[in-house]
């Protein structure tokens, strides 16, 4: 019996997890509205095709740092508080925005900032964080003096304060894109409007020629229609998603763009989805569920027949959002990386089992999202610093299962988890920045550079990153327990030894390449640029820590002690310099990034001097005298 | 003994590892110096040279002696030639490492190489435009022309205070150089208005005030450089003049009239033609017009610019694509009409240069200000540019030779154990 269960325990435990991650996968049900189907619709905005619901998702993210919105953000959640969907928040948005105008969408955590506007305290209907649109308009006046005053600081020079305010300012400007993108934000009745304005472009258009020409004209109509140009002038300028599908010669436009392009030489051009949007807008508003989804239904046939390749990608992408492909990884690392943990207290082979399949489980979901986001891009799988932080942990994991193949000790199975949890959380945060798939500036549009040098380049990042974790468990476990011995602590400083290798192959090919890519896009090979510069370092410092174990400079601690050291120059390359805002490459600045990338230095600085205390401090050392 | 000492100290494993922490050191003060010297700056303080003496950390001055970039890097060479030639054996065991290290030497020299002898120009043209030559990115020229002869006399040798004689420059005249601002600012000396005395009454100087400016630190900015000369012959003065850049370079002249454009479009592009008025001295019946220039390259070829085309994202302003179809005209191979296009990672290699898509104005920006659209090409010649292809060769074969010998020899004992 037990020792059946030594050998089923490890798979059936995958199972389960497995089976967790597949129930996620389905499709939530919507209740009257149709909003997934919504969702799934086509726009283009940060230059590519995307989903509404990924639309919906970036604009929640940057407002709100969450997926989801919680219109009862005071209740506790044992309370149930009522959560909305983001495309049930984005279809509002965009068709009924008076509802949303009272949603509590806007996180404000500065406190200055707080009273500036002044929000309300947490207590009754308010959590104190949380705040809606309606709730900033009576203090909107001294923020608007506050963010131009701001405005004129360099972001660099920024204090928190400061900071909060330009964050909130472009926070309130995506709010205010958001609800002209379909309908002007005021609009009581759209579809009547648009109705009306239809009927009124011929007037108006003779009106406003007559009165251009110094002739008489209509007043009335003159100005009513000079007001819908404006409103739709007004809704063009905040640059909002190009809703409207390419017709004919016209590709992607903006609804405002084409409402002004409606007067046309003979007669009115008001393309079907134009009406098919209002009709919906109009469903939306009266709170009639039937008639939005039907005409949901009638648009996304037209789109089938007309842009069936658009309106594939974007379901692809909406399935993407949904499998959560990097946090559910996330959730499995902590699970393996703990069990793998235990396993060396008790020694006990089941759980070590246990935590390699589990870490080849969170591995596999990796790679399908991994590989998934290239396929949606087109691209090789590092583009910028968020697919980075992607590739690091799914690189480091990669490495940790081979390690573990031949060592079979729980070391791989630690640090590989260790990373791949830290490194898909730098990635959750870099996501609150805004759209992770963004298109390549024309410098970087070059998919076999991109594969050649950023890849190897960052397969270099990796194995620095791991020696240098491997390095930590050595110091954790032999300083503070019993358990690294001699044996132990040898395959340790094997493994170090033999990712430093590596490390080195491919940090130095990937530097070489970055080389040659500027050669041949710019016509000089190296120019000393920050971000080639951080590169360089690491390639040094891995030969450093290579001539120095060759002279025998250095033996196992010393090695230990410089593996780590390579945490903090790595990070420095892949971070650090990013903040020095100067250079071609630097494509990334996030002051909370600074504060992380002390505190890292700052405990790597520790571990090290730590490796450096006398052996009769360290636990295991006492014990192997013993 | 004394030979096998030095031999000693240059072959010794010891020199590696300390010239390498300094390097990381070095690399490490001159990356954060950028943000206070200027990516230029920083490469002369600390890259392109021997010792350095002094940082900037983070807006601080700190005294501090390192060796600097070109003294690590023949060092490393010498250790690094030394050791092979000293230790080289032919095995197997030691193949990989040493092709590895063959490599490092074949970038060294290259990247040296590359520092002596490589040269960067531009080459600026609007649609339409020919160009049978390249100007410098870094360096002037003072011309004299008369008829077809043309005297270019570089910039730097105009020391103020200095004289130039009719030995050095086959000039029928002095030139005494009273001011030379290796960067200036220039601004037009409206009429009614409080205007402090010109520099001089002749030429440009009459119509424009110049002034001396600090050197300029970011990468994609440039001097201007203006000079305050006197011409002599034996008969006497020819007065003050000022040459300057601002008039010499039709980029420059066009930027002066665009930021004028507020005086109104009449005012805007008469600035415009007092500022490319020929300045001109006359002596022994031959009429001398100068002006100060980027140094010129010329090209036995010319390269006309088609087109300029810039477009992006749709619904954003992230470039997308930069691209100049040029045609290429070659009396001396007698290639004619070719057609290319140069883009963004897609250089022209021709006639010994290489030519990159560098800078453009086009796309909807030029057209809605009603510029013609206009491109400028990087032009680089550098001899050694493929040592790095070959070099990063050498060195990741010989990585993976050495690192699979070591891994092949891991697993099998793994799996006998």
């Amino acid at each position: 019996m037990k020792k059946i269960l030594q050998k089923w325990l490890p798979p059936f435990l995958m199972l389960v997890m497995a089976l967790w991650f597949f129930g996620k996968l389905q499709t939530p049900k919507d209740r009257d509205f149709a909003f997934s189907e919504f969702g799934q619709l086509p726009t283009v905005a940060n230059g590519r095709v995307k989903p509404m619901d990924s639309v919906a998702r970036n604009a929640l993210l940057e407002i709100r740092e969450k997926q989801t919105l919680n219109l009862e953000p005071w209740k506790a959640w044992n309370e149930h508080p009522r959560i909305i969907s983001a495309t049930e928040w984005l279809a509002n948005m965009m068709m009924n925005p008076a509802v949303c105008d009272d949603y509590p969408v806007f996180r404000v955590d500065n406190p200055d900032l707080i009273s500036l506007l002044k929000l309300p305290e947490k207590g009754g209907q308010s959590d104190g964080k949380h705040f809606s649109w309606n709730q900033f308009q009576p203090a909107l006046a001294d923020f608007d003096k506050q963010n131009e005053h701001v405005q004129k600081i360099e972001a660099a020079n920024r204090t928190a304060y400061e900071n909060a305010v330009a964050k909130m300012h472009q926070r309130l400007s995506l709010y205010a894109r958001l609800r002209n993108t379909l309908q002007p934000a005021d609009a009581r009745d759209w579809p009547a409007q648009l109705t009306a304005y239809e009927q009124l472009i011929p007037a108006g258009v003779a009106a406003a020629q007559a009165q251009q020409a110094g002739k008489e004209y209509d007043k009335t109509t003159f100005n009513t229609f000079i007001g819908y140009v404006q409103q739709f002038q007004f809704m063009s300028n905040l640059e909002p998603p190009l809703i409207l599908p390419p017709n004919g010669a016209r590709e992607w436009r903006r609804m405002g763009d084409a409402l002004l392009d409606a007067p046309h030489a003979n007669g009115v051009v008001i393309d079907d989805s134009i009406h098919a949007y209002a009709k919906m807008a109009g469903a939306l508003a009266t709170d009639q569920p039937e008639q939005f989804n039907a005409a949901l239904r009638d648009f996304r046939s037209q789109l089938e027949a007309s842009q069936p390749k658009a309106l594939a990608k974007a379901r692809a992408e909406v399935f993407f959002n949904q499998m959560e492909p990097f946090y559910n990884a996330m959730v499995i690392y902590i699970l393996a990386g703990l069990l793998a943990c235990f396993s060396w207290f008790n020694l006990s082979e089941v759980l070590r089992r246990s935590s390699t399949w589990l870490l080849a489980l969170a591995f596999v979901i990796h790679t399908i999202g991994l590989v998934y986001r290239m396929v949606l891009e087109g691209r090789p799988p590092v583009t910028n610093l968020y697919s980075s932080a992607i590739f690091i942990g799914w690189g480091a994991v990669l490495l940790g299962l081979i390690l573990e193949k031949f060592y079979k000790n729980g070391i791989g199975v630690v640090v590989a988890s260790v990373i791949g949890f830290i490194t898909l959380i730098i990635a959750h945060h870099l996501a609150l920045e805004g759209d992770t798939m963004e298109m390549m500036r024309a410098v970087l549009d070059s998919n076999f550079w991109l594969t050649v040098h950023v890849i190897t380049v960052t397969v270099g990042y990796v194995g620095t990153f791991l020696s240098g974790f491997l390095g930590l468990i050595y110091v954790l476990r032999g300083f503070f327990t019993k358990t690294l011995d001699a044996a132990t602590g040898k395959a340790l400083a094997r493994m170090i030894y033999g990712i430093v290798c590596f490390a080195t192959l491919f940090s130095f090919i990937g530097t070489v390449t970055g080389g040659i890519w500027a050669d041949q896009s710019w016509g000089r090979f190296w120019g000393w640029d920050p971000k080639e510069n951080g590169a360089l370092i690491i390639v040094l410092w891995n030969a450093l820590i290579l001539h120095l174990r060759w002279g025998g400079v250095v033996r196992e601690r010393g090695l230990v002690n410089c593996a780590i050291f390579g945490n903090i120059v790595t990070a420095w390359s892949w971070f650090g310099v990013n903040m020095l805002g100067i250079g071609l490459h630097s494509y990334g600045f996030t002051e909370a990034a600074f504060f992380w990338l002390v505190l890292f230095v700052v405990s790597q600085l520790i571990f090290i001097a730590l490796g450096l205390l006398p052996a009769k401090w360290w636990q295991s050392f006492k014990m192997r005298a013993a | 003994m004394l030979i096998k000492k030095i031999v000693d100290f240059f072959v010794s494993l010891k020199l590696t590892v300390v010239l390498l922490a300094f390097a990381i050191v070095l690399v490490f003060v001159g990356t954060i110096a950028q943000a206070d010297e200027g990516l230029y700056g920083a490469q002369a303080h600390y890259f392109k040279q021997w010792i350095v003496v002094g940082a900037h950390f983070f807006g601080h001055k700190i005294p501090l002696l390192l060796p600097g970039g070109y003294l690590i890097g023949t060092l490393l060479l010498v250790n690094l030639i030394t050791t092979h030639i000293y230790r080289f054996e032919f095995s197997t065991k030691k193949l990989g490492i040493q092709l590895a290290h063959a490599g490092v030497i074949v970038l060294l020299v290259g990247q040296l190489s590359t520092d002596m002898l490589s040269r960067e120009l531009q080459m600026h043209f609007v649609e339409g435009d020919t160009r049978n030559y390249s100007d410098s990115a870094t360096e002037y020229e003072l011309v004299f022309q008369s008829g077809d002869v043309l005297t270019a006399i570089p910039e730097k040798s105009l020391k103020p205070g200095g004289a130039l004689t009719t030995e050095k420059t086959g000039l029928p005249f002095t030139i005494q150089v009273k001011q030379n601002w290796h960067n200036s600012d220039l601004s037009f000396r409206a009429p009614m208005m409080q205007n402090a005395p010109p520099l001089t009454a002749n030429g440009i100087a009459a119509s424009f005030d110049f002034q001396k400016l600090e050197d300029v630190k970011a990468m994609d900015q440039r001097n201007v450089p203006t000079a305050v000369l006197e011409f002599v012959t034996p008969a006497g003065s020819l007065g003050t003049w000022v040459a300057s850049d601002w008039a010499g370079d039709a980029t420059l002249v066009t930027a002066v009239r665009n930021g004028y454009a507020q005086m109104g479009t009449g005012m805007a592009q008469k600035i415009g033609t007092l500022l490319v008025a020929p300045q001109a001295i006359q002596v022994g019946g031959k009429k001398f017009s100068f002006t100060i220039r980027p140094t010129r390259v010329m090209h036995p070829f010319s390269l006309t610019l088609l087109k300029a085309t810039h477009t992006t994202y749709p619904g954003t302003d992230i470039p997308k694509d930069f691209r100049s179809r040029v045609r290429i005209d070659n009396a001396q191979t007698g290639e004619k009409q070719r057609e290319v296009e140069i883009s963004m990672n897609h250089p022209l290699r021709y006639g010994g240069y290489t030519y990159y898509q560098y800078q453009m104005d086009a796309g909807q920006v030029a057209e809605q200000a009603g510029r013609t659209p206009s491109s400028v090409l990087s032009v680089v010649r550098n001899p050694s540019w493929l040592t790095p292809y070959v070099g990063c060769a050498m060195v990741g074969v010989g990585l993976i030779i050495q690192f699979l010998y070591h891994l092949i020899g891991f697993v099998t004992k793994q799996k006998t154990k």
